[in-house]
């Protein structure tokens, strides 16, 4: 109810914000509720300071030491007063919270339908890489109004993909994925940043979304020249690196079968299940004796060191394309 | 009371400062007080070191495209500016100098319960120190005071060995200071000093130390296992074998969070003696402000992940995080409300100290309350790793932390040295420095939410307007910075004489000649009356003026 009421009467003054460079261009569904909350925690700031400062000046002037021998009267400690401003402070936190909470838990997870992108952070370059295969180096092209999925990680050290306009930023971090989405609102550039310390180039790290039109953006990628899509890239490499000697379709191989099996949830040797997904994949390609298997043979090598970031990514592709549960947005 | 000492000039009187003379007598001392300089000129060099690499980078950041150094050297800049500034000045200013000069004193006692590991503390600190100035001239380490895996571990090339070691030495440094202090208070307070009748300095100085003797080991191991990492791979850290980079940040946040009161905790104790001086009157609410201290030393040892909500880390982990850092809040707003009501019904006057008092309780508001943005999940993700952090704990630590820092050695100068600073002069260089604070990091609360990240070393053009404003606050910050090192020094051969006590002020600390009698005390003193009775004759149990 406050909440409510204190949005839709931030709403209107965000509207009519003037053109002094206060708010960066808000261009995602998330950007407006951020606003919202950042311009109420930014007036409850202004309004304490005052306050404070006003009391303090006011104090300053009426009970300035008139002459050196002056004797004030004895301090009394007043137990409500010192109730009253422990409660409201504790009020405000609550109120605070519950409404930061909210809009965080709304948006952690991205919807089921949203477009997965590739990104890879590199000492000092963003690799992305669209599923139809098109790669770019610190340019994003998305359409609007459609809901993406940025699957990130890092080369090297840790990065952080920072996208001013959507009000978005995430680790992209070596050795997990982590997963940041946004849906844009507006067509235009804008700027993203790497928002994490990573060395001599971190400034250099930065580059520029372009939000299209759905026709532009499929206009753009019909003529960009794309090769293989990463499912395909992914197909050649499970056979180039010879996965599939073992891992047969009908599961006859050394290995367990891949087909269907994204999604669903596999058992451990040592009891314990979890489900199959980017992560999990990862670390059955890169650490296979980490997480054995009932009823095979720890037989599968390491692609450790062999298998860079990106065919890791495709190999992940691949499998996904065998099918099984459909992708279920999993935030992380 | 202290109406019974002689003010004779302090040449003619033996005192600590005179009691013997030559290098030896200062290098092989264990008077506390001593010790304390020694901090101080060890301190106040690094502090102008660590200035002297801002000042470098805010003339860098004039230009978009970087005024005056090499990314690669404006990388070290920022982290030998933070590293100096917190390991080797924040942390150690208040509780090393002030607390080391005070705390036996303020306790009625002749020394600190081990005078000897007190000295053993600033040699380890001088060592630390040494290691990383000789890092600096070495080339200089680049990874951020933050050190964070796995750049530190593999991939830079710069001092971070040296650097590293001398911040894990340092950290002994103030594990047996705090320690000191601790058993200094549980086990020296004179007759008649109950607990409740410390002042709030003691407070807020024993909530401190806990934090530093249960906070300082778990930085040290994490440094410590950089180390390992580095020369022998171990693979802690590191994923290509297994390791877990963020692992790191949960160690270095575990301690480096409680840090921040480390910092500024000593200084809201100082707040509270100079506020009640010169308003004249007994703090509101002594035990609130006692017990806040001890709150927030306990609640900041659970906020570490608030520092993390953009790794990745659990949407429930990151809402426990979220709700412990608004309740840290808490206890410091009780401070602010509790320090404005003291001034209520007052005989205010307004010396240095209490102008940085002033500047403080304002200053240190802002911060605190800018620190709601980033407790609040929603914004912090847009502003973790911006400028708006950076304006925040420097709201927190310069605003807060170095206001409170001046303001006390300005309060307690004419007992340190025996002379009176020239006052105008000390009152112009805190409206100088409340000033150019402001104009160097409030922009920089704007430059964050239009989303320039920190550490860029150049940066799109768009924020050039808000940078040159920044640095030109800084320039005056600077200037507000060097006033009060010239004229103090000044003021030790040329200072009028410090009476015992020039501010009429209440305390065992003020009863004492200026400089005190190496021993303290020429009797041991004995505690009849709460902290600041500044009330009406009577109202303390006695008489309240002297
Ligand atoms: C020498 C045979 C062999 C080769 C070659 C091999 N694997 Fe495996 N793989 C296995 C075995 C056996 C397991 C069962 C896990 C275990 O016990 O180590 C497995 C497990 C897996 C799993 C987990 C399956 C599940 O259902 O949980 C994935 C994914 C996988 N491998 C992918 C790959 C990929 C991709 C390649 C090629 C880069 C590859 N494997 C190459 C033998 C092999
Ligand atoms: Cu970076
Ligand atoms: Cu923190």
């Amino acid at each position: 109810m406050l909440i409510q009421g204190a949005k839709s009467g931030l709403l209107a003054a965000l509207q009519t914000s003037p053109g002094i460079p206060i708010f960066p261009p808000r261009a995602s569904t998330i950007a407006g509720g951020v606003d919202q909350l950042h311009y109420f925690l930014t007036v409850l700031t202004l309004f304490f300071t005052f306050v404070i400062f006003t009391i303090i000046f006011y104090f300053m002037i009426r009970y300035r030491r008139r002459s050196e021998d002056e004797q004030p009267p004895e301090t009394v400690t007043l137990m409500p007063l010192e109730i009253t401003w422990t409660l409201i402070p504790t009020l405000i936190c609550v109120v605070v919270f519950a409404w930061s909470a909210s809009l965080y838990f709304r948006n952690a997870n991205p919807p089921n339908a949203a477009t997965e992108i590739i990104v890879i952070g590199k000492q000092w370059m963003w690799h992305i890489q669209h599923q139809e295969g098109v790669r770019e180096i610190n340019e994003l092209h998305v359409p609007v109004g459609v809901p993406i999925k940025l699957t990130m990680t890092s080369q090297d050290v840790i990065h952080d993909f920072f996208i001013p306009a959507f009000r978005v930023k995430r680790d992209a971090t070596p050795g997990r994925y982590s997963s940041l989405w946004f849906q844009a609102t507006k067509t235009g550039t804008f700027h993203f940043f790497c928002a994490q310390y990573c060395g001599e180039g971190h400034a250099a790290m930065i580059g520029w979304v372009h939000v299209m039109t759905p026709d532009d953006y499929a206009a753009w990628l019909a003529g960009t020249n794309r090769g293989e899509t990463m499912t395909q890239a992914g197909e050649r490499l499970f056979h180039q690196y010879g996965c599939v000697t073992c891992h047969v379709a009908d599961g006859t191989g050394r290995g367990p079968s891949l087909v269907g099996q994204f999604g669903k949830p596999q058992k451990l040797r040592d009891g314990q299940s979890l489900t199959v997904d980017e992560a999990f994949l990862r670390r059955a390609i890169t650490q296979p004796n980490s997480m054995p298997i009932p009823n095979y043979a720890p037989v599968m090598p390491t692609f450790q060191g062999q298998l860079n970031e990106e065919q890791i990514l495709q190999l992940i592709a691949y499998v996904k394309s065998l099918g099984g549960e459909e992708r279920k947005a999993k935030g992380q | 009371m202290s109406a019974a000492l002689a003010e004779a000039p302090p040449e003619t009187r033996v005192h600590y400062l005179n009691a013997n003379y030559g290098i030896k007598s200062w290098l092989l001392t264990t008077d506390h007080k001593r010790i304390a300089l020694l901090y101080l000129a060890s301190i106040t060099l690094m502090f102008f070191v660590g200035g002297a690499m801002a000042v470098m980078m805010r003339i860098h950041l004039i230009d978009p495209a970087g005024a005056l150094v090499h990314p690669d050297t404006y990388n070290k800049l920022f982290t030998m500016h933070g590293v100096m500034m917190i390991f080797f000045f924040l942390i150690p200013s208040i509780p090393a100098v002030l607390g080391n000069f005070l705390v036996p004193i303020m306790v009625g006692a002749k020394d600190l319960a081990f005078p000897r590991i007190n000295l053993l503390s600033w040699y380890i600190f001088i060592i630390g120190a040494s290691l990383t100035l000789y890092a600096m001239v070495s080339g200089g380490v680049d990874t951020g005071w933050t050190f964070y895996t796995p750049y530190s571990t593999t991939y830079a090339n710069s001092q971070v060995m040296a650097t590293a070691l001398g911040v894990f030495v340092s950290g002994f440094s103030s594990i047996l200071t705090g320690l000191n202090f601790i058993v200094t208070i549980h086990k020296m307070r004179a007759p008649g000093l109950t607990w409740f009748r410390m002042p709030l300095f003691l407070w807020a100085i024993y909530a401190t130390s806990i934090i530093q003797v249960l906070g300082t080991p778990v930085v040290a191991i994490a440094i410590f296992l950089i180390g390992l990492e580095r020369l022998f791979h171990v693979g802690i850290f590191d994923p290509a074998v297994g390791g877990d980079p963020i692992l790191f940040q949960h160690l270095f946040w575990f301690y480096s969070h409680p840090a921040v009161y480390i910092m500024i905790l000593p200084g809201m104790g100082v707040i509270s003696e100079i506020i009640t001086c010169f308003s004249r009157k007994k703090i509101f609410g002594y035990h609130f402000v006692a017990f806040s201290s001890m709150a927030i030393a306990v609640i900041s040892f659970l906020v570490w992940g608030h520092h993390m909500f953009v790794t990745g880390m659990s949407v429930y982990a990151a809402l426990i995080f979220s709700v412990l850092s608004f309740l840290v809040a808490i206890p410091s707003a009780i401070k602010v409300f509790n320090w404005t009501a003291t001034l209520y019904q007052g005989s205010i006057s307004y010396e240095a100290p209490m102008l940085y008092a002033l500047g403080f309780i304002g200053l240190f508001t802002m911060g605190g309350l800018t620190g709601l943005f980033l407790a609040s999940l929603a914004t912090d993700v847009h502003l973790n790793g911006t400028y708006f952090i950076v304006a925040h704990f420097h709201y927190i630590m310069v605003g807060g932390a170095v206001m409170a820092y001046l303001g006390g050695i300005h309060f307690w100068w004419p007992k340190i040295s025996g002379r009176m600073f020239p006052d105008t002069w000390a009152r112009l260089a805190a409206a100088i420095v409340f000033i150019g604070f402001n104009l160097t990091f409030f922009p920089q609360f704007m430059l964050g939410y239009l989303g320039m990240p920190r550490r860029y070393a150049t940066y799109p053009a768009e924020f050039q307007v808000l940078n040159v404003m920044s640095s030109a606050g800084a320039s005056i910050l600077g200037l507000g910075y060097m006033i009060p090192l010239i004229y103090l020094f000044w003021s030790i051969r040329y200072g009028p004489v410090a009476p015992a006590n020039p501010w009429r002020a209440k305390g065992l600390e003020w009863q004492t000649s200026s400089p005190p009698p190496t021993q303290n005390f020429e009797v041991p003193p004995v505690v009849t009356e709460e902290a600041y009775a500044y009330g009406p004759p009577g109202s303390g149990r006695e008489g309240a003026h002297d």
